[in-house]
């Protein structure tokens, strides 16, 4: 067991998989000798070398068409995305392109590769550079989606990804770099489409992603000490697959849900659960389903209006309380 | 006799130059074999069995031709929405491309894909891609995978003229001239994008020539609608990549007989134009290339009744093919086989 933080445990992920197969390949802007804008990548050229971990030009579609064609013949590349933002300019590759050509194909072709891109804000970075994009590459059928909130599940997510024989985005999240936890020893490979309760509890269900769940442990630590309100707070850590199970029988106990997104308003990820929590769950719930989200805004740079957007624990605690008590 | 004269003699003609005699007639027999399918296409349309839309080589032949005969088993074809030609030329069965544009369950993809993303990969053609340049970093990293495994094939990536002017293109020269990639760029420059003319839009007269030297390459210009001169290109720049030698991006001039699509009855082009250009029609070249190395008419002729016999007994079998079935339109979203995205 060792302490390790976010972005270390990004590189240990990464080094992980690359010891285990030759197949797998890094390319990215900066990644190799500069060891990554966010130091997550330090470490991996000195030990793989520049045939298998390679800098490129500032060319996102060159980045991840490469990524694409080595993957559909054989390789499994992991591309890096410098920021989140930035793949709205290659995004005709998540888009059109790797998501759709084993379908297109009739099952010919598959893209088994990742994309690792630095998402979220908290880090005063301005509107172009601290978006949370987790839901535009959610509603795209052909890709997975994850998005990990600790060291650990940095590692173990990342060999699941690599694993995996289907795209797969993974969201880090730049405020989260810095963080520590505790990782143990030896290989750690999580699975894709499970949910995590890292809080149980009685009284109403918390799902959050990435920076936003540790607000919500916090805003459910201050629910049960201020209000007597004992909140489940479940890390969704997978978009797509999506576990739905966790998240319904979490519903069926508690009878009250509440989502927690750093995405803006408008058709966030939240919005999808909280539709199945509706459907599949409205005879347990015991009142309104409830999200928490970035309003509909750009992002501000101005560090007290980027804390006002983002959903604070106090944010939540004052909006989960007022609801329950309502 | 001695043995090796032997399929010369058949073909009553002596063996000739660098390209000889069998590559000659294999030549010509795909373009004839493509010129009879688009021409088959064409009519499948007018009876209303092709829906969607479709894009038509007629007029480029050559080009897939001359790189269909230059390449290995093995090398790769990346393929433009105008893809019928270099997916026939790679092998694939006309009944696969026509059964997929008719979207029958005979297609090459059963019908999931429609014509503008013809594949086959038991051919070595990875895709045909419709939004425009996307396809050409995809061919370098095809490539970059030859070059990490030392595998000896090259990749290949066809495109026309207006992908020059798109962002991607200059990305993956770029790219593939830095990684020294065995990938060859082949722009089929058929003088419009869709409906414009290509020089109205373009900053140099030859879109894809005149920017070679920006990514350190050379710059080659050929008559796209001589096969002999596309073979001797191709063969050219599969040998160089094949030595470590890096990409090449080659410009065939050339020149659609229809318009960019079904719908586009090609109005803008001014009168004569096509005209012009139909004396310089890839087959009526290719007709007289061999003529001129004492193929007989008796030869040619076979050929050519023997394509439209391939035609019509592809297109038969189309016509006797069912759709797709419905279990299809959930297949192959995921890896898994299936579309499932949550539990």
């Amino acid at each position: 067991m060792a302490e390790l933080t976010y972005r270390d445990a990004v590189a240990r992920g990464i080094a992980q998989e690359m010891e285990r197969d030759n197949r797998v390949v890094f390319l990215g802007e900066d990644i190799a000798k500069a060891g990554g804008v966010f130091k997550a990548t330090v470490g991996l050229y000195e030990k793989f070398g520049p045939l298998r971990v390679r800098d490129t030009p500032i060319s996102e579609q060159a980045i991840l068409g490469a990524a694409m064609g080595a993957a559909m013949t054989g390789l499994r590349p992991i591309a890096e995305i410098m920021f989140a933002d930035f793949l709205a300019v290659c995004f005709d590759y998540v888009a059109n392109e790797m998501s759709k050509m084993r379908y297109m194909t009739n099952g010919q072709l598959g893209c088994p590769l990742v994309i690792r891109t630095g998402n979220g804000g908290g880090v005063r970075f301005g509107a172009q550079h601290s978006q949370s994009i987790e839901n535009w590459t959610m509603m795209i059928p052909g890709i997975k989606v994850v998005a990990p909130s600790s060291p650990v599940d940095v590692v173990g997510l990342m060999a699941a990804a690599v694993r995996d024989q289907d795209p797969v985005i993974f969201h880090e999240h730049k405020a989260l770099y810095a963080m520590k936890g505790e990782v143990p020893d030896g290989e750690i490979v999580d699975t894709l489409g499970t949910a995590k309760i890292l809080r149980a509890g009685s009284d109403c269900t918390i799902v959050a992603l990435a920076l936003m769940v540790s607000r919500a442990l916090e805003a459910a630590d201050r629910l049960q000490r201020e209000h007597g309100i004992d909140a489940e707070v479940i890390d969704v850590r997978s978009l797509v697959p999506l576990d739905t199970r966790t998240i319904l029988g979490s519903v069926a106990k508690t009878g009250r849900f509440f989502t927690v997104e750093e995405n803006p308003r408008l058709c966030g990820w939240g919005a999808e659960i909280a539709s199945i929590v509706a459907d599949e769950a409205f005879w347990d719930l015991d009142g309104p389903v409830v999200r928490i989200t970035t309003p509909h805004i750009p992002l501000p740079a101005a560090d007290h209006l980027e804390d006002l957007a983002l959903p604070s624990a106090a944010r939540i605690v004052d909006r989960i309380r007022r609801v329950m008590n309502g | 006799m001695a043995s090796g004269q032997g399929a010369a003699a058949r073909l009553d003609v002596p063996r000739n130059d660098d390209i000889g005699i069998e590559q000659r007639l294999y030549l010509f027999r795909l373009q004839v074999e493509i010129r009879d399918c688009e021409k088959r296409a064409y009519d499948l349309f007018l009876q209303n069995l092709i829906k969607g839309t479709s894009h038509l080589s007629l007029g480029q032949e050559a080009i897939a031709a001359g790189f269909g005969v230059a390449m290995r088993k093995g090398d790769k074809s990346f393929c433009t929405y105008r893809g019928h030609a270099h997916t026939l030329a790679r092998g694939a069965p006309m009944e696969g491309m026509l059964g997929e544009l008719m979207l029958r369950d005979i297609g090459l993809m059963r019908g999931k894909g429609g014509s503008m993303h013809l594949t086959s990969v038991e051919h070595d053609v990875l895709g045909s891609y419709a939004i425009i340049g996307a396809h050409l970093p995809i061919a370098c990293g095809s490539a970059w995978r030859a070059q990490y495994l030392g595998e000896k094939d090259v990749s290949v990536c066809f495109f026309g003229d207006g992908t020059t002017n798109i962002g991607a293109f200059h990305e993956a020269l770029n790219f593939a001239a830095i990684w020294k990639l065995p990938v060859i760029f082949v722009c089929e420059n058929n003088l419009y994008m869709e409906y414009t003319p290509i020089g109205d839009v373009t900053a140099v007269k030859h879109p894809a020539a005149d920017r070679a030297a920006s990514y350190g390459l050379e710059r080659i210009l050929i008559d796209g609608n001589d096969a002999d001169v596309v073979l001797r290109t191709a063969q050219a720049a599969l040998a160089k990549a094949r030595e470590g030698g890096g990409p090449s991006l080659i410009e065939c001039l050339t020149y659609r007989h229809s318009g960019h699509s079904r719908a586009d009855p090609g109005k803008y082009r001014p009168p004569g134009e096509l005209e012009e250009w139909m004396k310089r029609d890839p087959l009526l070249i290719y007709r007289q290339r061999l003529r001129e190395f004492g193929v007989s008419d008796e030869t040619i002729e076979a050929i050519e009744a023997e394509s439209r016999r391939k035609v019509d007994v592809a297109t038969a079998a189309c016509k006797a093919s069912p759709s797709a079935p419905v279990e299809l339109l959930t297949t192959d979203v995921y890896a898994d086989g299936g579309w499932a995205w949550r539990n």
